[in-house]
């Protein structure tokens, strides 16, 4: 079976998938638990902090209000303290210290005005005319007239635009009054305007009514209502006071607030961002890791799949070349077999023989007693025994032979005449070259030298050389040539054909194991590297030289003086 | 009849061939006779070593492989019996490692079988020289 059929059979089909799903499974499986636990872990640091970040702010602008409003208050406390009542209805008086104020807190406080008891501003400094304006309605009269404090949401007033108030009440002979400064919407705003993050985090106010007390640089979707106030008052408290709650509005999108309590509970300052705004950085981390997650993921796949694939391939090799390696085992086995057949025949045969051409020799011996009256029947008798006697010779070549080449294969070392060898292998292989039109030529140097070495082996090595030869010429016929020389110490074999020849490509390769040009079934590919082998183990050389429709030739060099 | 070549008197020459395979005893046995040998078949170990007991011989053909006895333990039993004594090895194998294994144990020749008949005259006449 070839390699690309094998690669077909449903079992290396079967160990590619096994082998890849393994693979992947092993190298998806850290990727993915440790990229999952980083994130993971990312992800709830990241979101502390942020809340973390976020309180701060938050806490820290509640401070920063708080503050203002209690300076602002304080401010009023000392004139109201300080000054009389007569004083501060002096309007030059009042108006000088409007200026002081405005001086030292920019537009912050817009106006200052006395009230008495009844609700009216007896005296007004600021751009507005509001002098004897009546504020006995005005909700934030009747508060601040009980109060010694007070500060109003805000609200338009007479004078139409959002405002808020501070009051300080004093008593004069038994008689309240009221001292009132009105701060400015804009500047109180900025405080609040300026808590900026991100694209969508913006900050607002809102009385326990839920009324806007700051203008919120962005729409608020749940808008201005108690609900939401509570809402938001129900979320997660913090040991700072901070508030911490998300919403969804009607597209599903989640919102995140943040807030505290300011003014003293009477309002609220809450900081609203988009959580996907909040966690945009987070978000962008997590699409990097997902996107080195799936490029190392597809990396993984077909690195996975290519070495599934390669690694499954020289198996198959692997196997083939098993298999090729059994296939020679087991034929060298049923040549060993075929052997031992051949060596028992031969051996059986050999007395029958035996005997037939002694009895042949015994008539010739009687024959010699004999008075014959026919010559020619004497004659005729004595070619029909020489005939016995010569084709008994012939059987016992044969069988000698068959012996020879039925030994058991044995490293038995012992001097060996090599021209001997190659005689026999020539006559093993001359029945197939007669049918294959290859003429067989020796020219064999006499008194070679002795050569220690398996007789076997060496048998086996010319036979192989033979037998590519006669494969060679099988289809065209040819001429095969084997030589013997020495040279220096060394004895020189080399076997020759005619035949096509062996490409330059091949020839680099042609000892290696389970090379062969041969079709599938008709060669292992071991016969050549075996002769490379014992050639190597005898001490000796193997060689070749070959040229394309011109022939090729093989050369042994073999030592002759050789001590084990 | 007789081959004086060598100035031997082949009928004084007394032959013990021991083989299992009768026929070819027999037919060699005549020839032998015919030659001028005189021979004494035996047809298995036992055969032989009880007619070495009863007479003398000049010259021992034994075949290797014998079933009942192996002809190397013959021969050793024959070298302690009549040290000296030639022996020629047929053997059907026709290895040298049959041919060493017999030298070793006091074989002075070994002829392959089917051998020649004048060659085997000639050995019979070689071993009793030396």
């Amino acid at each position: 079976m070839n390699q690309e059929n094998r690669l077909k059979d449903p079992y290396y089909k079967s160990l590619t998938r096994k082998m890849l799903f393994i693979v992947i499974a092993v190298s998806f499986a850290p990727l993915i638990m440790v990229s999952g636990i980083i994130l993971n872990r990312f992800s709830v640091s990241y979101n502390e902090k942020l809340n973390a970040h976020l309180g701060e702010l938050v806490l820290k602008h509640k401070q920063n209000i708080d503050g203002f409003l209690l300076e602002k208050l304080n401010t009023i406390r000392f004139m109201a303290k300080s000054f009389t009542v007569e004083d501060l209805n002096n309007e030059n008086f009042l108006r000088n210290n409007l200026a002081a104020l405005q001086t030292e807190y920019g537009s912050v406080f817009e106006d200052l005005g006395v009230i008495n008891e009844k609700g009216i501003q007896v005296t007004y400094a600021g751009p507005f005319k509001l002098e004897n304006a009546s504020y006995s309605d005005a909700e934030w009269f009747r508060k601040a007239i009980n109060s010694d404090y007070f500060i109003s949401d805000v609200f338009l007033g007479l004078r139409g635009i959002p405002h808020f108030i501070i009051t300080v009440r004093q008593k004069s002979n038994g008689k309240p009054w009221i001292l009132r400064a009105t701060i400015s919407f804009v500047a109180f705003n900025s405080l609040v305007e300026n808590l900026r993050i991100g694209k969508t985090g913006f900050a607002f106010i809102l009385n326990n009514k839920g009324e806007f007390q700051s203008k919120p640089s962005f729409e608020v979707v749940h808008g201005k209502s108690y609900s939401f106030y509570e809402s938001i008052k129900t979320g997660r408290k913090t040991k700072d006071g901070i508030f911490f709650s998300e919403m969804a509005d009607d597209s599903g999108k989640e919102i995140l607030y943040v807030a505290s309590l300011i003014k003293n509970g009477d309002w609220i300052l809450i900081y609203q961002q988009d959580k996907s705004d909040a966690f945009s950085d987070l978000t962008h981390a997590k699409q990097i890791a997902l996107l080195i997650i799936l490029t190392g993921g597809m990396v993984i796949i077909v690195t996975a799949f290519l070495l599934s694939k390669r690694m499954v391939a020289r198996i198959a090799q692997a196997d083939g070349e098993k298999d090729l390696m059994n296939q020679q085992v087991i034929e060298t086995g049923k040549l060993a077999s075929l052997g031992e057949l051949a060596a028992g025949i031969a051996h059986e045969i050999n007395n029958p023989v035996a005997i037939m051409v002694e009895e042949a020799g015994w008539v010739r011996d009687l024959m010699e007693d004999e008075q014959f009256s026919s010559k020619e029947n004497k004659d005729e008798f004595e070619r029909a025994l020489a005939q016995i006697k010569t084709q008994g010779k012939r059987c016992r070549e044969i069988t000698r032979k068959l012996l020879s080449f039925a030994r058991k294969t044995d490293t038995c070392i012992e001097d060996v005449r090599i021209n001997e060898v190659i005689n026999d292998v020539i006559s093993f292989c001359a029945q197939r070259a007669k049918y294959s039109n290859v003429i067989i030529k020796s020219k064999l140097q006499e008194n070679l030298p002795v050569i220690r070495l398996s007789n076997t082996e060496i048998q086996q090595v010319l036979l192989n050389l033979m037998n590519n030869a006669l494969d060679s010429l099988e289809k065209r016929g040819g001429n095969i040539t084997l030589t013997s020389w020495l040279e220096g110490d060394e004895v020189v074999i080399s076997v020759a054909d005619n035949g096509p020849g062996i490409p330059r490509a091949n020839l680099a390769r042609i000892f290696d194991p389970f090379f062969t040009t041969k079709p599938v079934g008709k060669g292992t590919g071991l016969g050549l590297s075996i002769c490379y082998g014992i050639v190597k183990k005898m001490g000796g050389e193997i060689d070749v030289r070959s040229v394309v429709d011109a022939g090729t030739t093989f050369y042994l060099r073999l030592p002759s003086r050789r001590n084990d | 009849m007789s081959d004086n070549k060598h100035n031997i008197q082949p009928d004084l020459i007394r032959l013990l061939f021991v083989d299992d395979e009768k026929d070819f005893v027999e037919v060699i046995a005549k020839r032998l006779s015919k030659k001028g040998f005189g021979v004494t078949k035996a047809f298995s170990g036992p055969e032989a070593l009880q007619a070495m007991r009863k007479a003398d011989f000049d010259v021992v053909i034994l075949d290797l492989k014998m079933e009942e006895m192996d002809g190397i333990e013959i021969l050793k039993i024959l070298g302690k019996m009549a040290p000296g004594l030639p022996v020629i090895m047929l053997t059907g194998h026709g290895s040298e490692a049959s041919a060493r294994e017999g030298a070793k144990c006091g074989a002075m020749e070994y002829l392959t079988k089917p051998c020649d008949f004048e060659e085997l005259v000639g050995k019979i006449k070689q071993v009793l020289k030396r």
